[in-house]
């Protein structure tokens, strides 16, 4: 009753979620009013996801309470929740392939009943409104697979609001979109406001959202860190610190302190579709021998299309060179053995095998002397490991994991170390232990290192040279003390 | 019935259907002018091709893998072959019989199996295939055991009458199932196969879309698996249980083409009858049975229908 006084649609509090031991979501609480816009926003692995996941019921919270229109649907499951009054925009979902888009639409409009054995002309036409409302009035009798991308998230949109929900969660609305069609999707979601629905907007990062939203949720490690306008968010001391870094000291060697005249890699125009999203456009980077450039973009920006591309995995168009000579044609174990390794972001480390036989299948390829005296070098570098040899990979903490995959992927002996996203799901504390090893590695050998970083603070300190890579677009290239006044207002 | 009008107009609008219907209206007339050895072959086709649309039905649409086809259907043919046996109730009795055993196996064996994800549907079925399998065995005294049950009824001794028996089912069959696919239920049921969270979140109650597609594939297996005892006479591990019968319902509904119901018939028309043209070559048949149907599942995911219907589908 409470809740129906003060009007909140969606009111979340003490919400928590556990998997295993970590702590996904811990003791958050908001509420969403009808006619409101929230941005639920966080940096990747900050629980964002989860926590709009509990409230559509596809997880369930292990405490707390959520309320729709006052009632308290906290692990009931999916449908009836939606039932209820909630819809959800998924970022990833399967249309049906052999329906056409009204199909799809009118699907979204049947009862949940067994006996609907006959198609209702009633639904079909509200289908029709609601496309018509979308834009998508053009393209009723067509297949989803024939769509563009854009399209096909107005779909999405017009089978989450099929059922008139009160509550509309949004999952990252603008990934994939060119700024154009950002535009027309802002309008349908400033449209579910002005309906008088509340509205959850999960993303990453408060710039994107910051036009469309009244209020601002900010989460990191599962934990809230700040509450109010988009603006004051930005301002926010902790949001600043974990999206910028603090004061980060910086030790880049200049470009032309290096001295080949053709970069060790070249990377030219390169363009990558996923089907009908574009995950990489027109985009050059170089890195010359010895350097250690960051990448640097928020999830789903083109950072591991980017690796990939350049590991072989992946057909592109435009240009990939090392030393001048084209990589194109190449398959990706030639390209790893002649020295450019990747150290991908799932991490892959055999998890049955232990630390110790984890390092041996990275140097098989080296002589046996040569191979002990790495290993050595490594245990040095990565002391933790030397303890954790006979332990097997699995049972490792995701810190000490990351560290065996670089030490792996150093096993190599690579020309080109690429680290994909390194820091992804670790503890602060680990965070500095593999800062400190990344500074020793660049201090004491020749290596040169891609990194691949949305963590700024963690991305900035070690790098010569910064790209920023943004919506498939390497949209910034500079000195990273330049980087918080120039490029740092896109992290907030 | 306005609605049902549309269904209607819907389902006859599909050249798919008219295409099959002539086929029958062209089958039904096959008495006249071919042999009694041939009728019998088509008479098991017929059935094996409602095992396949009713598996197409849970694989297609519901993208739930079924392994098991054979418990359902061993189910359905050995309480209507043992009810016969010991009570010889009216044959009618035995068929309902042996359809409500096979849904409440089904129900029994879905219901625990739907709550498991991915692979595990599947391996769920398959020890359940194996479980039947030998409950047969130990229970001879009731089942026959590895020889066989016989039952002393048959539902006619005429070729023709058997063969037109088996048409007409499966027509009706095929009518049935083709239109609770095409139906609003049919659309739950592929959006539940295809994106189980995104159904949820738009109020559908997946498990009870998935568990009513097994009771209805159950159904329709059961009650063919009590037609095809009244047409041999007999029961045996070796034609109703066996795993290698149930890959033959499953290659039957793949090849015909996923997720179209009928294609299931063509696949398993096609099946018995390659076996049977290839008899004088032997154990060979079978190989080569078995490498035309791989070659036709990966060189043409979408089956016998699919390659036949190929111009319309590209639209």
């Amino acid at each position: 009753m409470n809740a129906l006084a003060n009007n909140a649609h969606l009111e979340v509090t003490g919400l928590t979620k556990r998997f295993g031991g970590l702590v996904a979501v811990k003791d958050i609480g908001f509420s969403v009013k009808g006619g409101e816009i929230l941005g639920l926003i966080g940096p990747n692995g900050s629980g964002k996801s989860t926590v709009m996941k509990l409230i559509m019921g596809i997880e369930r919270p292990d405490a707390g309470s959520v309320r729709i229109k006052g009632v308290e649907v906290a692990g009931w499951p999916s449908h009836r929740i939606a039932r209820l009054g909630a819809g959800m925009v998924f970022q990833h979902s399967r249309p049906l392939h052999r329906q056409t888009v009204l199909e799809n639409i009118t699907l979204a409009l049947l009862p949940d009943k067994l006996g609907r054995l006959f198609p209702d002309p009633e639904s079909e036409a509200r289908a029709r409104a609601i496309a018509e409302r979308v834009g998508l009035a053009h393209v009723l009798d067509r297949r989803p697979a024939t769509l563009p991308f854009a399209d096909l998230r107005k779909m999405e949109i017009a089978k989450a609001i099929a059922r008139d929900p009160q509550v509309v969660l949004v999952d990252e609305p603008f990934a994939g979109l060119t700024s154009r069609e950002t535009a027309a999707f802002s309008r349908l979601v400033t449209d579910l406001r002005d309906d008088g629905r509340a509205v959850l907007l999960v993303d990453h990062n408060v710039k994107s959202v910051a036009a469309l939203v009244d209020r601002v949720f900010a989460m990191y490690v599962g934990e809230r860190i700040a509450e109010g306008s988009a603006e004051e968010v930005m301002r926010d001391e902790t949001v600043r610190r974990v999206y910028l870094g603090g004061s980060i000291e910086t030790a880049a060697r200049p470009e032309s302190s290096f001295r080949d005249t053709t970069p060790f890699l070249e990377v030219e125009n390169l363009n990558v579709l996923y089907g009908k999203a574009q995950a990489l456009e027109n985009v050059s980077i170089h890195v010359h021998q010895g350097e250690f450039v960051s990448v640097v973009g928020l999830n789903g920006a083109g950072k591991t299309t980017l690796f990939n591309a350049i590991s072989g995995l992946l057909p592109y168009s435009g240009e990939i060179r090392r030393e001048g000579k084209a990589l194109g044609g190449f398959t990706p174990a030639t390209i790893a053995r002649g020295g450019i390794v990747q150290c991908p972001e799932g991490r892959e480390l055999f998890a049955d095998m232990t630390v110790r036989e984890n390092l041996d299948l990275g140097g098989q390829h080296a002589a046996p002397e040569e191979s002990k005296e790495r290993m050595e070098w490594l245990f040095d570098l990565f002391p933790i490991l030397a303890q954790r040899q006979g332990q097997t990979a699995g049972t490792l903490s995701g810190g000490e994991q990351q560290m065996l995959t670089i030490a792996r992927a150093l096993m190599m002996k690579p020309q080109l170390l690429i680290l994909d996203e390194p820091t992804l799901g670790l503890a602060p504390v680990i965070l500095e232990q593999l800062s400190k090893a990344l500074e020793r590695l660049r201090q004491t050998t020749p290596i040169t290192v891609l990194l691949g970083e949305q963590n700024v603070t963690f991305a900035l300190p070690h790098a010569d040279r910064v790209y920023v890579l943004e919506h498939a677009r390497i949209v910034w290239e500079g000195d990273p003390s330049r980087f918080a006044a120039e490029a740092g207002t896109g992290y907030l | 019935m306005k609605p049902a009008a549309t269904l209607a107009a819907r389902v006859l609008s599909s050249r798919t259907l008219w295409i099959s219907l002539i086929v029958v209206a062209l089958a039904s007339t096959l008495p006249l002018y071919v042999s009694g050895y041939i009728l019998g072959l088509l008479t098991i086709a017929y059935y094996f091709g409602v095992f396949s649309m009713a598996w197409d039905l849970l694989f297609g649409f519901a993208n739930e893998v079924n392994f098991g086809p054979t418990f359902l259907i061993g189910l359905g043919a050995y309480t209507a072959g043992i009810l016969d046996n010991l009570y010889q109730p009216p044959i009618f009795i035995c068929l309902i019989a042996g359809a409500i055993a096979a849904v409440t196996g089904g129900i029994v064996l879905a219901l625990p199996a739907l709550r498991v994800r991915g692979p595990y549907f599947g391996l769920t079925t398959l020890v359940a295939v194996l479980m039947l399998q030998n409950f047969v065995v130990v229970a001879a005294g009731l089942t026959g055991g590895e020889i066989g049950l016989t039952v002393p009824d048959v539902i006619s001794t005429d070729d023709k009458v058997n063969y037109w028996i088996a048409l007409g089912f499966m027509t009706v069959s095929g009518l049935i199932l083709y239109g609770l696919a095409r139906s609003p239920v049919g659309l739950i049921l592929q959006a539940s196969g295809q994106d189980a969270v995104q159904a949820g979140a738009l109020g559908f109650n997946v498990t009870k879309h998935k568990l009513a597609a097994f009771i209805i594939s159950a159904f329709f297996s059961g009650l063919a698996g009590a037609l095809l005892v009244f047409y041999l006479g007999a029961a045996s591990v070796g034609t109703f249980i066996d795993v290698t019968v149930g890959v033959q319902v499953i290659i039957g509904a793949v090849l015909g083409g996923r997720r179209t119901i009928i294609g299931a018939v063509l696949g398993a028309v096609f099946l018995i009858g390659a076996n049977e043209a290839l008899r004088p070559l032997g154990d060979l048949s079978t190989f080569i049975v078995s490498a035309m149907a791989l070659v036709v599942v990966l060189l043409f995911p979408s089956g016998l229908l699919g390659l036949l219907t190929r111009t319309k589908e590209a639209v």
